[in-house]
Parts: structure tokens; sequence; C-alpha cells
């Protein structure tokens, strides 16, 4: 499987000409057909993959009875109720949800960062007893299911009083629970050129130090994936907080939307349409703008 | 790099006086200090997050424990109450259904587009942003929402299907026949990972393989068989690997379209969302944690299967 990395680290460029074009012929009339077949094809998959998000969006501006017969996109009046009725529909505001997500967003961020940043440096380029050991082990946890962990995990939790709080969601993340990124940040500090740390080294620098003044600084795309990854799964993250956040004040924004279904057995379709997109908001924002660190990140590494 | 590091390593072995030596193992020392103590985060995780619970969940998974009275040593028998419990088996048979065949066919999916989109052709970003996209979205309530709502009598399929005037009715999501599948073709519908992986492969593929290829007179099917397969398969075997250990562990997917039940009649009954009605719902640590043991040793020997057929269709190069 190393192998598969480390062809792969080569940063995949994923523009330009591609291989297959380099015989240059004029193209023939089968070469055009083919083409423009090819477009139809990819033209019609695009919407067919789009158009429940695109009808989710014209949906939760319609009155519910509307949305049972309407298949197409277009909205003749915006049906903004859908948006405030969703807004508070559960005991609490749903900016309420959106706030929680943010924190529990944010606190994942800061942990996996701080983190994974060290114990990749660690295993990147420093050289200590049982290295090939440990590493080994931080690669099997990655295919560790969750669930096998999860009973022990609650039940110290729970003893410790913490359920119904944000611990159980970020304190792993800052002892590096997530080693999917530090192999991640491995396979990237394995590109950056030794001689950086090795010129820094002679001219005096501890480890601290070349860790903090050279690869830190080298390391933004790393992290910038990193943090973007971590901001989806986590905004995604369901069983977790499922487990953890069983009061409402508490709930992120899945558990509520969740709970939204429960409340309404699924008959109050516009409201909870609207406040789908509201969730998804912000995930659609960070792919847009972080989708080449996407792109990278998931090339190098494999990704999920 | 490699060759940076090795002509580093050879500066260090010709290093003979002892004067040198002996900074050589201070440096040694300190370096072995620091990548403990850089180390000491994850160290500290592995310990009370990941091993400390992994011994614990084996230790609970011979006991009966309830969260409210000590655990009471059972021995096997969690082991063996799983073996005549018809809805484990129901959730395995579920769960092997959609990894058995949700998996294998979005990878085909995501190998058949990022083939397409190989073929340097205009609006590449365009069309791999629309692809990515649903794999970034897929695990999210809201979308399992929208699909429950497109696959329910009135919904959006059915609709579409009475647009073509095929007089569709079933609710798919309420129907045990249908019910998993509406699940499976939510795992296709988020290719875009494997995909772009596949994409981000071809590129290292170079262009003259095929055109020696074309100039032979090989067809495109032949070239792909002897050349994009081959060479892609370590790619291949890696999605395939991750993939399978991921669709392993499935949950949000089918506790949203059931509402939380498995439902209907079981039909959507995923061995995690067992795992977690039996444990969080009720109570039942003990089983849940054999469950999970058991979750662990199916994993490990599909991954363990996948690597022991490697060797017979994964292509390393020289």
């Amino acid at each position: 499987m190393t192998d598969v990395q480390t062809t792969l680290t080569e940063e995949p460029t994923l523009t330009g000409p591609a291989p297959q074009e380099a015989i240059h012929h004029r193209p023939t009339w089968a070469d055009r057909t083919r083409s423009v077949l090819k477009h139809i094809l990819l033209i019609v998959a695009s919407l067919v993959m789009i158009y429940p998000l695109l009808w989710m969006l014209a949906s939760s501006l319609r009155p519910t009875e509307l949305i049972f017969r309407t298949p197409g996109l277009w909205v003749n009046d915006l049906y903004v109720q859908n948006y405030t009725e969703g807004w508070y529909a559960l005991s609490y505001p749903f900016g309420q949800y959106i706030i929680n997500s943010f924190i529990v967003v944010v606190g994942a961020i800061a942990g996996n960062l701080f983190a994974c940043t060290l114990a990749a440096y660690a295993f990147a380029r420093l050289k200590f007893r049982l290295r090939g050991l440990w590493f080994s082990i931080m690669l099997l946890t990655i295919m560790l299911p969750f669930h096998v962990v999860i009973v022990p995990q609650y039940i110290i939790f729970n003893q410790l009083g913490f359920v119904n709080t944000f611990v159980p969601l970020i304190l792993p993340k800052f002892l590096a629970t997530d080693a999917f990124f530090v192999f991640l940040m491995v396979q990237f500090i394995r590109g950056i050129p030794r001689e950086l740390d090795e010129a820094a080294r002679i001219d005096g620098c501890g480890h601290w130090k070349i860790f903090s003044r050279v690869m830190l600084p080298l390391m933004g795309p790393a992290i910038a994936t990193t943090a973007i990854f971590t901001f989806i799964w986590t905004w995604s993250d369901f069983f977790s907080p499922l487990i953890y956040l069983t009061e409402p004040y508490a709930y992120t924004v899945p558990v509520a939307l969740k709970s939204f279904l429960s409340a309404t057995e699924g008959s109050n379709w516009g409201p909870m349409f609207a406040m789908s997109v509201v969730t998804l908001i912000p995930l659609f924002l960070v792919f847009l703008f972080g989708q080449r660190f996407l792109v990278r990140g998931i090339a190098t590494t494999g990704g999920k | 790099m490699s060759a940076i590091s090795e002509l580093s390593t050879v500066h260090r072995v010709k290093a003979k006086t002892p004067e040198e030596k002996r900074l050589r193992a201070k440096e040694a020392a300190r370096d072995n200090t620091a990548g403990y103590l850089f180390l000491l985060p994850w160290l500290i995780g592995l310990v009370l997050i990941v091993a400390g619970p992994l011994i614990a969940s084996l230790y609970l998974s011979f006991t009966n424990y309830n969260l409210l009275q000590a655990p009471q040593w059972i021995g096997l028998e969690n082991y063996a109450r799983m073996l005549d419990d018809p809805r484990l088996l129901q959730s395995l048979k579920v769960t092997f259904i959609y990894v058995i065949v949700g998996v294998p066919l979005q990878l085909i999916v995501a190998l058949a587009i990022a083939m397409l989109l190989n073929e340097g052709m205009k609006g590449l970003a365009f069309y791999r942003s629309v692809f990515y996209l649903p794999s970034m979205l897929g695990a999210s309530v809201a979308i399992v929402l929208i699909w429950r709502q497109m696959f329910e009598s009135d919904g959006l399929v059915n609709q579409v299907l009475r647009l073509f005037g095929i007089p569709a009715t079933t609710s798919w999501i309420a129907d045990p026949k249908y019910a998993l599948w509406t699940i499976v073709l939510l795992h296709i519908w988020t290719f875009g990972s494997p995909m772009v992986i596949f994409l981000a492969g071809l590129r290292q593929i170079p262009g003259m393989y095929y055109e020696a290829a074309s100039v032979d007179g090989a067809s495109h099917w032949a070239q792909f068989r002897k050349i994009t397969l081959p060479l892609l398969s370590p790619i291949i075997f890696f999605n395939l690997v991750l993939q399978i250990i991921n669709a392993f562990q499935a949950f949000t997917q089918a506790f949203v379209i059931s509402n939380g039940t498995g439902g209907p009649a079981d039909s959507t009954l995923f061995y995690t969302l067992y795992l977690y009605e039996r444990g969080f719902g009720q109570f039942q640590m003990g089983y849940a944690a054999a469950m999970a043991w058991l979750l662990v040793v199916i994993i490990a020997a599909f991954t363990a299967i996948n690597f022991f057929f490697s060797k017979y269709w994964v292509f390393y190069g020289d």
C-alpha cells in the first residue's frame, strides 16, 4: 500500500493536456462525434448528480403541499416562511445548533492542527527508538472501526460528567486520534527537502525551532487540507454527537436536523428542507473555496 | 528527497574521530527525547482514547453491563447469543449486500468517469467539481433527508417517472424489497472521492504507452485491459481496501432513512445501526462491545483477503 502513496506524492498534475492528447493529428469526423457524445454524456451525468441538490433548494422555497407535486426547479413566488418556520420549529432557535456546531468544528480543527503537526514532524523527521513500530500502530488505528472504542469511551466520558458537553467531541482531536491527518502530514513533510532542516540545524536551531520556524511555514497546503477536511467531516459528523449530545441545548446541526424528522414524522418537508439548505451552505462554501486543497490532499493520501 | 537523505546518512557514517562519534551519540539521544516529546499528545491519545478503550471493550464483551450495575462476567455468552440472534444475522446480511454491491459499483462508476475526464477536455474543472461535490456532502443528515423524500411514494423519483408516463406509486423507502437499494444508490452517488484519486493516478500513466499501442493497432478496450488497468491497479486496490473498511461502518444513511429503526422489516438494519440500538438504545454494553469486536474481525478478514488476492491482480511495476 505504501507504494501507492509514494507514487502519488509526486504532485499529480490535475490540469493541462492529458497524455492521450499527445498524438497530434487532425480531428476526424469520428473524433468529433465522439467528443460531442462524450460531452452530452457528461452533461447528463452532471445534471443527474446535481439535480437533487438544486431541487432541494427549490423545494425549500415552496409550500410543503407543492413539493410533492413539482419535480421541476422553477419557483414562482419565494415562500420564505419555510425558513422562519424551520428556524423556530425545535425547542431552541436553529442558530443555537449552528453555534454549537461551529464550536465543535473550531475545536476539532485546532486540536487536529496542534496534535497532528507535532506527531507528523516526529514520524517524518526525527529518529527515535521504536519509530517503525509506532508508525505501524498509527497506520493500523486509521483502519480501526470507531465502534470498537466507543462503548468504553462513552462510559469514561459519562462518569466524568462530560455527556452533553463538547469535550468528548473535541478532546480526542488534541490527542491526534484522527490518525489519517497525521499520515497525510507525514506524506507531505517527506516531500520537503531535508536540506532545509539540515541547514537550520547547522545554524544551531533545536527541534522546536526547526519545527516552528522552518517546517510549519512550509506545511501550509497540508495544514489547509487538514483544516478543510476536518471542517467538512466534523460538521457532518452524526454518530458521536448522537451519542454524547442528548439534551436539545447541546445538539449540533446534524442531530437537530434528525430530531426535526422525528418530531414531525416527516410531514413538514418545507421547513425541514429550508434548514437542510442552511446546514449545507457552510459545507458548500468550504468546498468551493477549499476544493484545490481537497483534491491535492485526497490525491496524496488516498483520502476517504 | 530520498537521495538527499541518503547523502546525509553517508556523511554521518564517515564521521570517524572519537570527538565526532561522541557528538553523534549526543545528537542521537537528543533526537530520541525530542521524538518522544513531539509524539507525546499522540501517545497519550493512543493509550487513553484508543488502546485503553480497545482492551476495555474486549473485557466488556465477556460481561453483562448496563451502565448501572458493575459488569458481570459471563464468558463467551454474548458471542454465543449473537449466533442465535436473528436480527444480528439480518444486520450482517444487509451490511454485506451493501458492501459487496455498493463498493464495486461505486468504484466502477468512479473509474469510468475519471477515464472520460482524463481525455483532456474542455470544462474538466467544472465537471470534476460537480462530480466531487456530492461525496463531500453525502454523509450529512441533510442529504439523507433529501434522499428520503426523493424515494417516498410522491417523491421526486416517482414524479419524474410519471412525467415519462410510468404510473409509479411505490414508496421505495417503505418497501423492504427496495429500501436498501436506495441507500446503495446514495453510496454510488458519492463516487467523487475515488474518482479524484483515479484521476490523479491516470495522469501518471505516460502517454507514449497509448501511442505505441495505437500504432500497433490495439483497440481502446485492449489499451484499457493491457495498459490502464495494470498501471492503475495499485490505486484501485487502495481504493477498494479503504472503501470496504468505510462501508462496513456506514451508519447515518440507514439511521436517517429508517428514522432509527432499520426498517421496513429490518431491511436497512445496518450492522452499526443494530450495535447502536443494543448499546445506546437498550444499554446492553456487553453485547454491543461483542458486536464491535466481531466487526473488527470481519473488517480485518476482508482486508486480509484483499491483500491476499492482490498479488494476483495488483501490478507494482519495476
